[in-house]
């Protein structure tokens, strides 16, 4: 391999065997960059872990990874990585799911998956069922919404100071001093789709953009 | 009351002799988050009975500056320093995950001399994480003097990482492709010299506290931790070596020249603090022994990859060249964009395995960007850790774990 990245046991068909032995649970099979990810259904999440345990020796749950894709239907990705310290192997599991659908815990296979769960809670708002302990873990007490959502803005909704007045810390809407500057960097020749002044009109919206 | 007044006169009852405790019940006391040994901003409710500890809750979370959520605004180079700014004790190995991870999305190639300097400066790192944490541990647990000597090796490799990138501690000195300059010869021999001076400093002030009674009575047998237990709590690092499972990443995963180098995994045998501590100072003396195969094989040569799509042409090159102008200047306006796709990396850094989880859209910024910091899985098994043992070991406990805030909160 070229580059540095850390190199591992082979991958050679652990996909293939895992697949097989986890049979219906698993939804997705993608190996890509030297790494075998699984998308599994929600339901059996615990079924799946257990076995990957137990029976194919991937002991440790190294983090759980929250990822937002707002457009999708079930707009969360969560993302097991597992190692394996005997096989000297990593997979990674991922389950997708939405703001209401809660997915099962795994603390009872993993004790090290209580704040990890606790974290995607936070910033995702992905709820799991089972976990006792779903407090927030990150955020401030008494923190209000989702702050790793895509739709929440990066400067938040509320801003922090202490008050000379009421002598104590004060929360008040955020107020920037000067706009938030998002530059777009998308080259107009590479896939950028702008909708110029005046193609919001046209009948089929078909020949937005410059042609080239 | 009577209970009470019969034993301010001496006169006990003889069924229940300590009748006056009857009234005390456990209690919830709050360790930090302003507490010189919580290692930074951690809050722990403990509930205790009397000076035993029964329950800890720690309260993480801070120092939490959405970091995560930070990159994801920024291209891939501007959100390089972020890293520096997790785990400050040992800037180098946080960047080493990211960029790692970056160059296996990319697919390019270090130059041999790149992939040496990397290895050689994460080790250096490694030395100046163990001599802050093995001085704050010896501190936590009543002695002064060694925390002083050590603290002093540590500003030795401070003035190495700004003889090599300008800055002491947040050096943003890894890029994607290599590092982004060549170190001057002379820091490489002056380096070589440092490390056939320290060692003996070192071990002089390892000798007043390795066999010190003081010190053995306030870590041997503290919050012990299984093979079991530290395979299912997620430990890594020393945290996992200590409890003596010979896991190393540098060693089972290599990345770089790593499987190159030739150097021993210590192990502890017991699982208690003291391991810990001395699997830290055998870590110190391995990595020593690493840094010297580097500076004897080190090749010369290019010190980043020579992929102008992602590396920026040097200064010279600029003044002469229209097409190094043109990189450049797209390079550190737009950045470069980074093939669709996910991976993990994680690297051995000096407090564990530390992994960056990253999501590309094939865009020039990160669709996302999950840092797996090693504080986390090793703080949440604080609770049954310092379960049973008295107030004071919570101390040790915390300072055998090596927590660092900004990397633990992100």
């Amino acid at each position: 391999m070229a580059n540095g990245a850390p190199t591992m046991s082979s991958n050679e068909g652990v996909a293939a065997t895992l697949a097989k032995s986890l049979g219906a649970a698993v939804l997705d099979t993608v190996e890509a960059y030297d790494e075998i990810s699984f998308t599994v259904d929600r339901k059996k999440l615990p079924a799946v872990m257990e076995k990957l345990r137990s029976k194919h020796e991937y002991q440790q749950l190294v983090e759980i990874a929250g990822v937002d894709y707002p457009d999708r239907p079930e707009r969360f990705e969560v993302c097991y990585h597992l190692l394996s310290l005997t096989k000297n192997h990593r997979i990674r599991v991922k389950v997708t799911t939405d703001e209401d659908m809660p997915v099962p815990t795994v603390t009872h296979i993993w004790e090290v998956a209580g704040w990890l769960e606790r974290e995607v809670f936070d910033l995702y708002g992905v709820l799991f069922d089972g976990n006792a302990d779903l407090r927030r873990i990150l955020t401030d007490y008494g923190f209000q919404g989702h702050p790793f959502r895509k739709d929440f803005p990066l400067t938040g909704y509320v801003e922090m100071r202490y008050s000379e007045e009421a002598k104590r810390v004060v929360y008040e809407p955020v107020k920037l001093a000067q706009d938030f500057r998002s530059f777009d960097f998308m080259s107009p020749w590479e896939g950028a789709d702008y909708i110029l002044p005046g193609d919001e009109k046209s009948e089929d919206g078909d020949d937005k953009g410059a042609k080239s | 009351m009577a209970d009470y007044l019969d034993e301010m006169d001496g006169i006990a009852d003889e069924a229940d002799p300590t009748v006056g405790d009857l009234e005390i019940q456990n209690y919830t006391i709050n360790f930090g988050p302003q507490h010189p040994a919580a290692h930074g901003v951690l809050r722990l409710v403990m509930e205790l009975d009397g000076e035993v500890v029964e329950r800890v809750d720690p309260h993480v979370g801070l120092l939490h500056r959405g970091t995560e959520k930070l990159i994801e605004h920024k291209t891939y180079l501007q959100a390089l320093p972020y890293f520096d700014r997790l785990d400050y004790c040992s800037p180098l190995a946080m960047e080493y995950s990211y960029v790692l991870a970056i160059e296996k999305l990319l697919d390019i190639e270090v130059p041999l001399r790149g992939q040496y300097l990397r290895v050689l400066f994460a080790e250096l790192t490694r030395i100046c994480n163990h001599m802050l944490n093995i001085g704050a541990h010896v501190m936590d647990v009543g002695a002064m003097t060694p925390n002083i000597w050590v603290f002093e090796i540590r500003e030795q490799c401070l003035a190495f990482f700004e003889r090599a990138s300008g800055a002491r501690m947040h050096s943003a000195w890894f890029r994607p492709g290599g590092v982004h300059q060549d170190v001057p010869l002379k820091l490489l021999t002056d380096m070589a010299d440092w490390l056939d001076e320290f060692p003996s400093f070192f071990e002089d002030a390892m000798s007043l506290v390795i066999d010190n009674r003081i010190f053995k009575q306030r870590n041997v047998d503290i919050a012990t931790v299984s093979k079991d237990d530290a395979v299912r709590w997620g430990f890594s690092g020393p945290m996992i070596r200590g409890s003596g499972i010979a896991w190393d990443l540098r060693k089972s995963q290599p990345y770089d020249v790593y499987d190159r180098m030739e150097f021993d995994v210590p192990v502890g045998t017991r699982g208690d603090c003291y391991d810990r501590f001395m699997v830290r100072v055998e870590e110190v003396r391995q990595s020593a022994r690493i840094m010297r195969q580097c500076l004897n094989e080190m090749p010369d040569g290019p010190v980043a990859s020579s992929d102008r799509k992602v590396v920026p042409p040097k200064r010279g090159e600029m003044k002469q060249s229209m097409e190094a102008l043109i990189h450049h200047f797209k390079l550190y306006t737009e950045g470069f964009h980074v093939p669709a796709g996910e991976v993990y990396v994680a690297t051995e850094s000096p407090k564990g395995e530390f992994g960056v989880y990253l999501v590309s859209d094939g865009s020039n910024k990160p669709y996302r960007c999950k840092i797996r910091p090693t504080a986390f899985s090793h703080l949440q098994a604080m609770d049954f850790m310092t379960k049973g043992h008295m107030l004071p070991d919570a101390t040790a406990i915390l300072g055998a774990m090596d927590v660092v805030f900004g990397e633990c909160d992100r």
